[in-house]
């Protein structure tokens, strides 16, 4: 049975380009405009008006009993699609028919008033996301179970610490008996224990026949618990299907591309009188038919360059920063001695070593060991993807900036009678 | 399973079902109400007890700095304290009412930018809190008359209808400005500059009595054409009887104030109300 029919929905902003921003433009300055329009004085320059489309043509049919995992960069309409499916904002043109409750949880702890007790919030909140009264009251055990707040019941939610206003704002949520429910990003907060059951209640919720959207970063948790995703760039339905085929495919559009980089001339080549850069190249060992970097992929970084000094003793050297700058660290090759020409160097990034997320390579061409002859900082960037083993059935960040697989032995040592 | 109700989602749709969504949402005003009544009175000293300190203090003061100093008279047959009593108490409704109204879009912020309701809601949940504080205002009313010894008479009966009006005065003025507050944030000022303003243009430390003394006079016309007038003198007849002054023409500004502001203020609420969330 379908539940969600959309058809050629899209929603459109207009956005002002004008000297005042937004925030800073008080009435007084509305005011005087319009007064200046009025009296023909108006500078027509100074309204501009864009119209931005925060959703295109957008279609699709949703079946009960539906996982769909929503997934694309930031900005690319999904939670404009949420908002609207929630009614929070109507579309331009297009229309949507559901079957069925909708309950929308886009923010955890929606409402919760901080001078007023556990009990009281998990009235306030159920209300506010549309549980009738004695619905709240025969699910209340069961929410308070679910949070682990018993003891706490009765304290006032400003004094609960973070993770238990997190637990509280879900169990409440997850009590909801909606036909359709939707998730935005919630799992981005919480301890992975936590993670785990809601993923868990999730999973029950579309096992009773319900339908579910997520939304998330999360393509691990998207993978587990999503039969069917949806991929949006740029406010279009880029993709829609199953789901290993739609995030394999935005994988491969959101690996950072600068892993080449070539000057045909010196002339036109980065660097000075000494010497001048002539590739970068960064080639993944790709197997079994990958086309992305992830955490097991081994690269090659390959370093063309050209040498205008005649028997100087060089070396190179090679940081990997993280995307926030840390230093993960930093390798230099053995000191030589290279006439004028062109120098080619190779380092080889084992695979299994890095940890998921965003890196950045700079080179430094050195003399004499001491001498920095030529630096080129962010020189090459490139993107780690996670990869879980599918026994694996946590789906949080994998914390460090390397992930060895260093050898952990484990075994029972010895039998209690 | 409850039957599965069809929902359509699209351009304008919203406001065909905005009157029945409102009647759904009956549950959730009671709610918003409830919360911000016992979240007044949490980690207080006084708490409730503030209800009855306000008004009671207020007329003191007055009493001391018309009365006592500056020797203003109520009407005849009537006690001074009384009549600035009654006067506060309808007066701070609409005040109270009026200026939460105006910021209750604001405040539920939070609500606006992630669930669906009728903003229209919002703005009632706040004439219920207003109208509980009114309530404990007119106990300590009664509290005060019986001690004077001056106890109301059949007028009484239209109290209900002064009552009535007051909200929707405030509802019309609040409508308003809970718009333009969300979009520009400086209107707010204007808010407790108009109510300070209201109250000496009202007749609460006074009677109108003393401003019939003045009808020749080019403003008699002014006073009258504020709202606030008849209702304030309409309820200070019911609680004090014939003796307190009171003209039904003044009346007539009120009602078709109330009927004008009122349906412009909701109409262009109900324009401007879908886009709450682009300003918030």
């Amino acid at each position: 049975m379908k539940v969600i029919v959309a058809e050629n929905i899209g929603k459109k902003y207009i956005i002002d380009h004008q000297k005042a921003a937004r925030k800073g433009y008080t009435f007084r300055d509305s005011f005087s405009e319009k007064l200046k329009h009025f009296f023909g004085q108006g500078d027509q320059d100074e309204i501009e008006k864009e119209d931005f489309w925060a959703l295109r043509e957008v279609d699709f049919v949703i079946n009960q009993g539906d996982r769909v995992g929503i997934i694309g960069h930031n900005g690319a309409g999904k939670s404009t699609l949420l908002k609207i499916l929630s009614k929070i904002t109507e579309p331009t043109h297009g229309k949507i028919t559901l079957k069925g409750r909708v309950a929308s949880l886009l923010e955890v702890g929606t409402g919760f008033h901080p001078e007023l007790t556990g009990r009281e919030n998990i009235f306030l909140n159920g209300a506010i996301l549309g549980m009738k009264r004695h619905e709240i009251k025969q699910a209340f055990d069961a929410i308070v179970d679910f949070a682990g707040v018993d003891q706490f019941l009765d304290t006032p939610v400003k004094r609960y610490s973070s993770g238990m206003y997190v637990r509280l704002g879900f169990a409440i949520a997850a009590h909801l008996n909606p036909e359709i429910l939707i998730v935005d990003e919630v799992l981005a907060v919480g301890d992975a224990e936590f993670q785990k059951k809601c993923l868990g209640r999730m999973h029950d919720v579309s096992e009773s026949g319900r339908t579910l959207l997520f939304v998330s970063h999360n393509l691990t948790a998207v993978q587990s618990l999503c039969n069917k995703t949806y991929y949006f760039e740029h406010g279009r339905l880029k993709m829609q299907g199953d789901t290993k085929q739609v995030i394999t495919n935005y994988l491969s559009h959101i690996a950072t591309t600068k892993l080449v980089h070539t000057w045909n001339t010196p002339q036109e080549a980065p660097g000075n009188d000494e010497v001048k850069i002539k590739s970068l190249r960064l080639e993944p060992d790709y197997q079994d038919n990958m086309q992305h970097i992830d955490v097991r992929t081994a690269m090659r970084l390959q370093i063309e360059l050209w040498n205008k000094l005649d028997q100087a003793e060089l070396n190179l050297s090679v940081h990997l920063n993280a995307y926030t700058g840390e230093c993960i660290f930093n390798v230099g090759t053995q000191s030589q001695i290279f006439n004028k020409g062109i120098v080619s160097a190779e380092l080889e990034i084992p695979g299994n070593f890095l940890n998921d997320g965003t890196y950045v390579i700079s080179i430094m061409v050195v003399k004499d060991t001491s001498t920095v002859l030529y630096q080129m900082p962010e020189a090459l960037s490139f993107e780690v993807e996670d990869y879980r083993e599918s026994n694996l059935t946590w789906y949080g960040k994998w914390p460090g900036y390397v992930r060895p697989q260093l050898n952990f032995q484990i075994s029972q040592s010895e039998v209690l009678v | 399973m409850a039957q599965i109700e069809e929902v359509v989602i699209g351009a304008g749709q919203a406001a065909k079902n905005y009157w029945r969504d409102l009647w759904k949402s009956r549950e959730l005003l009671w709610i918003l109400s409830r919360r911000d009544l016992s979240a007044r009175y949490k980690q207080t000293v006084v708490g409730a007890g503030w209800a009855f300190v306000r008004p009671f203090a207020t007329t003191v003061v007055m009493v001391f700095a018309f009365s006592v100093v500056a020797k203003l008279k109520g009407d005849t047959g009537v006690p001074y304290p009384l009549m600035v009593l009654s006067g506060i108490t309808i007066w701070s409704l609409f005040a109270n009412t009026f200026t939460q109204i105006s910021n209750s879009i604001l405040i539920n912020s939070n609500l606006v930018s992630k669930v669906y309701f009728p903003r229209l809601i919002m703005p009632i949940s706040s004439m219920i809190v207003g109208l509980v504080d009114f309530l404990v205002a007119l106990l300590l009313y009664f509290i005060v008359c019986v001690w004077y010894q001056f106890l109301p008479g059949p007028n009484l009966i239209y109290l209900p209808l002064f009552l009535i009006l007051a909200l929707l005065a405030s509802l019309a003025f609040g409508l308003f400005f809970s718009v333009v507050n969300v979009r520009f944030r400086d209107v707010a000022q204007l808010v407790p500059f108009l109510v300070q303003i209201g109250f000496y243009a009202c007749p609460i430390a006074y009677s109108s009595s003393q401003v019939e003394m003045s009808h020749q006079v080019w403003w008699y016309n002014l006073y009258y054409l504020n709202p606030m007038v008849g209702i304030i003198d309409g309820f200070k007849w019911c609680l004090l009887g014939d003796a307190s002054f009171f003209k039904i023409e003044g009346l007539y500004s009120t009602i078709g104030f109330i009927a004008v502001v009122l349906s412009v203020a909701i109409y262009y609420f109900r324009r401007q109300e879908n886009s709450f969330v682009d300003y918030i």
